[in-house]
């Protein structure tokens, strides 16, 4: 229930609705946008951030936290770990639960390699299958692929790497087929037609969705064909370092019971990492939409082998997160709340930016409006945030909308007493994304031999900001990709002795570097106090 | 301001007082834990946080999300670890959907006694008697569209009298929904079908070798459909 004052405050939205209704607010110049982003995107000054003293990226700017974990010591420090007592012993160890790790692990299975899954929670327990908005892909008649790579470039700056953003788009239509044979169930048209959408950015309707369960309806259906394929699954079993052999390959990794604490070695011929992303790093104090082990986990133990990062220190910062009520403060509104017409306005009921901006863009300008312009509502938790008129959706589309096409979203807010449908919901951005990672090539691949890297964890796709839907398309791409190459190349593959000498050397480099730190990483699972010490 | 009322909990039996404003996923941070079991998402999604409890004075033991539920004045709960649920193998290459799909794989559902636990117990408020009575009569797509927004949580399954894995039937109905049941997608096929001809290989190498300002320029022009 919103709070008398805010039930004041949201009649302005009702009194200035219809003038709004019908009337497309402008969209900004090439200009404004520019000088928005630089007033306020989090991304955009230097504040939060530091430069690494050590590593393959040695100068290279990271957020603050980030750059902790990566100047912090090995939880293996202090550990005698035998390696040649080998607890499993597989062709391909895949690092992660969510969609690129079970894409990778059934490519790699069909391809004949014996597969191991270890994952940080439950199977699927990831930001995979908390996508609700959709996933692109150019396969309707008026669009294409090089459509879609116009839109990818541009929405990154220029910044993506050519070769991932073509890869990306060229396989885009045969993954929502591979998808969609094994079961998936997106939104069509009574003929089969798939029903497609706008997100920000896009210059055709391309985001392909499964009500407001998008993710979720493509992770449980691979996850359901990963236990069909009776591939190994361990959960609640995170990995807190890689291997190498001697001749510096990747070959394995030591993996934690999160509850016996005991530790276990994996022997690997590739390694592919799809452990995510850093949302609950929480960078300069942003709540998070991401899931519980969104900690960073694979930047870290990738950048202790010598991977490099690339764009590591550009962060997607969703502009609609929930503000209110504080029991879901963070959780995401997804994009599509916005594709079907709802609007953002200030404590006014002024419409400030066109509702579909990039992300950077309509996050910056929200931010902008409560913090520069004092034009946001006040929360009882001493926040701000602006409205985001929901029920103009019922109003273009029919009643009925909501309930249809965002049941998720619906559900969520009833649960707290407030009707979407009914009354406009208060949102400010959430730390949403990491734009960056470990650099890949076209098939997943770093420069450190048999290691792998997909998904939300992988750099240079998106350049220094990704669309709405294309990291669930990349997930399933290079995800695929990397699962096929890996799943080939193991054959060829005889392993040296494993060592983890490269941590021995990363403390050194840390040492000879001045780097002082207490901390050991990766982190593994955040902790949270809910203001307890106060 | 109401949301810094402290309350009474109990967690595994243990009091503590907390600030009524939580979820009972938060409570259990405040009070000390750490959780390592029965979190995921956070956000309704992963339904890893089923949680069972009680509230003084009420004889019903409930079930919940606990990352979706606050907590109340003299709540007991404890957290539910994922309830084995069966879970037989199957190539969805081989068959297609048929009357005895479902007793193939699933015998168990035609067990149902209409006691409407789970329905009663479904934190996403799914009718889900009516869904496993749907995959009983072999409507699949029914059962897809009526079970569409579970979170394979399991607290249904907890309930059942007749040992019935609804979240498990459940996808593998949606699953020949999928992949089966709605027509195949003209438009998709084609697609696929013209970027392996490599049809596409030349827009995709020109628009790629332009420079930055070229870029910039289609891109700032480009057309955007309504
Ligand atoms: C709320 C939300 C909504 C979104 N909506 C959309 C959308 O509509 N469209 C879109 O395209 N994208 C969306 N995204 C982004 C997209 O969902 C994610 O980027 C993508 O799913 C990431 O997939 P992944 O497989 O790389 O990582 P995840 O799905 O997060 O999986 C990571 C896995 O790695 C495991 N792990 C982590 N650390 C370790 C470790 N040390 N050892 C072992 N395992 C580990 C985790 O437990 C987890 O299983 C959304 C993201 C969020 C959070
Ligand atoms: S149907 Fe069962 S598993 Fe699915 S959400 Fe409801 S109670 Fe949970
Ligand atoms: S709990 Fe089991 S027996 Fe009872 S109605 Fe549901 S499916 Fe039938
Ligand atoms: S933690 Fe995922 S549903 Fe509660």
């Amino acid at each position: 229930m919103y709070t008398a004052e805010m039930r004041e405050l949201s009649k302005k939205v009702e009194e200035t609705r219809s003038q709004r209704i019908g009337i497309n607010f402008p969209r900004m110049s090439p200009e404004d946008k520019i000088g928005v982003l630089n007033e306020n995107h989090p991304d955009y000054s230097d504040k939060g951030f530091m430069y690494l003293k050590h590593g393959v990226n040695k100068g290279a700017r990271v957020p603050n936290e980030l750059g902790e974990l990566l100047e912090a010591k090995s939880k293996l420090v202090n550990l005698e770990i035998n390696l040649d007592k080998i607890d499993y012993d597989v062709d391909v160890l895949v690092i992660g639960g969510g969609g690129a790790g079970a894409a990778a692990a059934l490519e790699a299975n069909e391809k004949g390699a014996k597969v191991l899954i270890t994952t940080k929670l439950r199977f699927g327990d990831a930001n995979t299958m908390m996508a609700e908005g959709g996933i692109q892909a150019a396969d309707k008649p008026d669009d294409s692929p090089a459509k879609h790579y116009l839109d990818v470039m541009g929405g990154g700056h220029y910044t993506n790497v050519p070769e991932l953003a073509s890869t990306l788009v060229k396989d885009a239509p045969s993954a929502i087929k591979w998808l969609n044979d094994l079961g998936v169930m997106f939104d069509k048209e009574k003929d089969g037609t798939m029903i497609t959408n706008h997100g920000g950015g896009t210059s055709r309707k391309r985001m392909h969705s499964a009500a407001d369960y998008s993710g979720a309806e493509i992770m449980r259906v691979m996850r359901d064909e990963v236990r069909n394929k009776e591939i190994e699954v361990l959960e609640f079993s995170p990995v807190i370092e890689l291997l190498l052999d001697t001749d510096g390959k990747a070959a394995g990794a030591v993996i934690c019971d999160l509850e016996t604490k005991r530790n276990f070695v994996v022997r690997a011929k590739t390694v592919i990492m799809a452990t995510g992303g850093a949302g609950r790093l929480h960078y300069q104090g942003f709540p998070t939409s991401n899931h519980y082990g969104a900690t960073a986990d694979g930047l870290v133990m990738g950048y202790r082998v010598g991977a490099e990062l690339a764009f590591a220190d550009t962060i997607q910062y969703h502009p609609t997160g929930v503000a209110y009520p504080s029991q879901i403060f963070g959780a995401l509104v997804t994009e599509k709340v916005r594709s079907l017409g709802a609007t953002p306005l200030n404590i006014h009921g002024e419409q400030f930016v066109y509702h579909l901006e990039t992300r950077d863009v309509e996050a910056s300008a929200i931010i902008r409006e409560c913090n520069v312009k004092g034009n946001g509502i006040p929360t009882p938790t001493g926040g701000y945030g602006v409205w985001l008129d929901t029920p103009l959706i019922e109003m273009i589309h029919g009643e009925g909308t909501i309930e249809k096409k965002l049941p998720a979203m619906l559900r969520m807010y009833l649960k707290f007493d407030l009707d979407m449908r009914k009354k406009p919901i208060l949102v400010y951005p959430t730390l949403h994304y990491q734009n960056g990672g470990l650099l890949i090539d076209k098939n997943g691949q770093t420069k450190i031999e048999n290691l792998y890297v997909a998904g939300e964890c992988a750099g240079g796709i998106h350049g220094t900001n990704r669309l709405m839907g294309n990291s669930l398309l990349d997930i399933i791409v290079f995800g695929r990709r990397a699962g096929i190459h890996a799943g080939e190349n193991f054959k060829d593959i005889k392993i040296k002795d494993l060592t983890f000498d490269h941590v021995r050397k990363y403390h050194e480099d840390l040492e000879n570097n001045e780097v002082e730190s207490s901390q050991f990483s990766p982190m593994i699972l955040p902790i949270y106090t809910h203001g307890r010490e106060k | 301001m109401s949301e810094k009322k402290m309350i009474d909990v109990y967690i595994f039996g243990k009091k503590y007082t907390v600030p009524s404003s939580l979820t009972i996923m938060d409570s259990m941070e405040y009070a000390g834990y750490q959780l390592t079991k029965g979190c995921g998402c956070r956000s309704g999604f992963c339904g890893a946080c089923s949680t069972i409890y009680r509230v003084k004075g009420d004889k019903e033991l409930k079930i919940a999300l606990a990352c979706q539920t606050k907590v109340e004045d003299g709540m007991y709960f404890t957290q539910l670890p994922f309830f084995p649920g069966e879970k037989p193998l199957y190539n969805i290459n081989e068959f297609e959907p048929a009357m005895d799909t479902m007793a193939k794989f699933y015998p168990e559902i035609y067990k149902c006694i209409g006691c409407n636990s789970c329905t009663n117990g479904c934190p996403q408020d799914l009718n889900v008697m009516q869904y496993i009575a749907h995959a009983q009569r072999g409507e699949f797509e029914k059962c897809a569209h009526e079970s569409f927004d579970c979170v394979s949580c399991g607290i249904c399954a907890s309930r059942c009298p007749a040992g019935i894995t609804h979240y498990n039937a459940a996808l593998l109905a949606r699953r020949l929904t999928g992949k089966y049941i709605v027509p195949e997608t003209e438009h998709l096929k084609n697609k696929v079908q013209e970027i392996a001809a490599g049809e596409h290989d030349q827009s995709i190498e020109e628009i790629m070798g332009k420079n930055i300002e070229e870029l910039k320029e289609l891109y700032n022009t480009r057309d955007i459909t309504k």
